[in-house]
């Protein structure tokens, strides 16, 4: 079996944002949509203050609740862990979005273009399919799959890998099957201390949060 | 220091679903909980024929507006497509059956009768269910918020039906008992309910429920309890008592209407982001 799963090195993250205009870029999302979105986390009160720069999004769960509230079946989850949404399906309810405990939807009502009028980019890449229904990260589900047919291996091919994990400067994001042992995200999730978000909930997250070293036993 | 599991942003109020999805909840409520009290009440001819044409345009007014509110409202019917998981799909499911049982029933037709509240009740628990089932929103996850949802739809249902059982031959009396007791397991169920949702929901969102607790209590509850007791003390003679017991109804719905509102507006405040861990940066690495 596959799970894919993505890795985010919270030491490493350094806040650039490449990660989110890269997902941007790949994904022709409209101003406002973020996909794939880093939060700048401050904790404390001066003098004694700490920040954490947090990539975050869909975290492709385990038991994803919007699958389950979803009332059209568009929200599914495949086989490899990666949920996916069919833009032909979904009616826009917004059930998945309160649904969701890691605010990663979004849903556009009209055409927004970055300048107003579309640019020649944007208006060739305009899909219609995705107004005014629910949209989010797809681990760049076309390019892992046009990848794989290709004999490429997504997280180790840059071409089959997600594209905000290709841009990370920091080597922050790192992406890969977990049910492989020898894949990158295997051995970092083994060799550090990680926490998945909200875990509480049941969710069972594909994104895991590396904060500290495993100390040496 | 702040706890482990509590670094991140605040919650935000969701914004996903708006005032529309919010009359679905207060009128598809009142109106599933009209036609279950007038099955119970066991009305007949045209005072019952009025009653359930009375929810079915509540509800119908509930699911209209909430279509209004889809992205695509031209695919509604795919909402049909996912009833094993989802009480979106089974609330749909529900109205689309009760809508002609309901008719039938109106009509005086019988076995439609008890059919028509097996699912109306249906629908109020789907629609209950729905909030529950939104994971992302700790008010509305809480379980207990399904008896609160589902025992306010009865208080709304009965106070209708006192409203309009002044208006036409039916008896007040057993109604309005009913009416006083509904409200008071309201606020009962009120009250478990916000003392289950503090440990999960965030500040604002408390505040917001403690605003809607506080017009449940006094114009939800104690207002309408002394109202009908005033009416039913037969101080009063059948007129007056009769405005009583309609101002009655008209605060047991008001205050419910107002409690889901805040609900699924005021208090519906995502999960918002946390670390369990900050991130340990510099030698160690």
């Amino acid at each position: 079996m596959t799970r894919w799963a993505m890795v985010v090195d919270l030491r490493r993250c350094v806040g650039c944002q490449t990660c989110t205009a890269a997902c941007r870029h790949a994904n022709a999302t409209p101003p406002g949509v973020q996909w794939r979105r880093v939060l700048d986390m401050e904790f404390g009160t001066y003098p004694n203050v700490e920040r954490a720069f947090v990539p975050t999004g869909c975290q492709h769960c385990d038991d994803p609740p919007c699958a389950d509230v979803c009332p059209t079946t568009a929200t599914k989850k495949r086989a490899d862990g990666i949920v996916t949404i069919d833009y032909d399906l979904c009616i826009g309810c917004a059930y998945c979005f309160v649904a969701c405990p890691y605010q990663a939807r979004a849903r556009t009502r009209k055409p927004v273009f970055a300048y107003g009028e579309a640019t020649d980019s944007e208006r060739k890449r305009h899909d219609d399919a995705r107004i005014s229904v629910a949209t989010k990260c797809t681990f760049c589900v076309e390019r892992i799959d046009a990848g794989m047919a290709s004999g490429q291996k997504p997280g180790v091919d840059p071409e089959a890998t997600p594209a905000c994990v290709n841009s990370c400067i920091a080597n922050a994001l790192a992406f890969g099957d977990l049910d492989d042992p020898q894949s990158n995200v295997s051995k970092l999730v083994a060799d550090n201390e990680h926490f998945r978000m909200h875990e509480s909930l049941g969710t069972g997250p594909g994104m895991y949060y590396l904060w500290d070293r495993k100390d040496e036993r | 220091m702040r706890a482990p599991a509590q670094f991140g942003p605040s919650p935000s109020r969701q914004t996903a679903w708006d005032a529309r999805a919010a009359v679905n909840f207060m009128a598809g409520g009142a109106g599933g909980g009209l036609v279950v009290v007038t099955t119970l009440a066991g009305i007949e001819g045209a005072a019952r024929a009025v009653l359930v044409l009375t929810s079915l345009a509540l509800i119908g007014a509930g699911l209209l507006a909430v279509w209004h509110e889809l992205g695509r409202p031209w695919r509604a019917l795919n909402v049909f497509f996912h009833p094993h998981t989802s009480w979106m799909s089974r609330e749909a499911i529900a109205a689309t059956l009760l809508f002609p049982t309901a008719l039938g029933a109106a009509a005086g037709v019988a076995a439609c009768s008890w059919a028509s509240a097996a699912l109306a009740g249906a629908f109020v628990i789907c629609q209950a269910r729905m909030l529950q089932a939104s994971r992302g929103i700790p008010a509305w996850r809480e379980p207990l918020v399904v008896p609160l949802l589902v025992v306010t739809a009865l208080a709304e249902g009965a106070g209708i039906f006192v409203v309009v059982s002044t208006l036409l031959p039916i008896g007040t009396r057993g109604s309005a008992l009913a009416l006083g007791a509904l409200a008071l397991l309201r606020i009962v169920a009120w009250l478990v309910y916000r003392r289950a949702v503090a440990r999960t929901a965030a500040a604002p969102a408390l505040r917001a429920l403690d605003h809607a607790g506080r017009a449940l209590q006094w114009v939800g509850t104690l207002a309408p309890l002394a109202l009908i007791v005033l009416a039913s003390s037969g101080v009063l003679g059948n007129g007056p008592s009769g405005v009583l017991l309609a101002c009655a109804g008209v605060a047991v719905v008001a205050a419910g209407a107002f409690v889901k509102y805040v609900l699924v507006l005021r208090a519906g405040f995502t999960q918002g982001f946390a670390l369990a861990h900050r991130p340990v940066r510099g030698a160690r690495v």
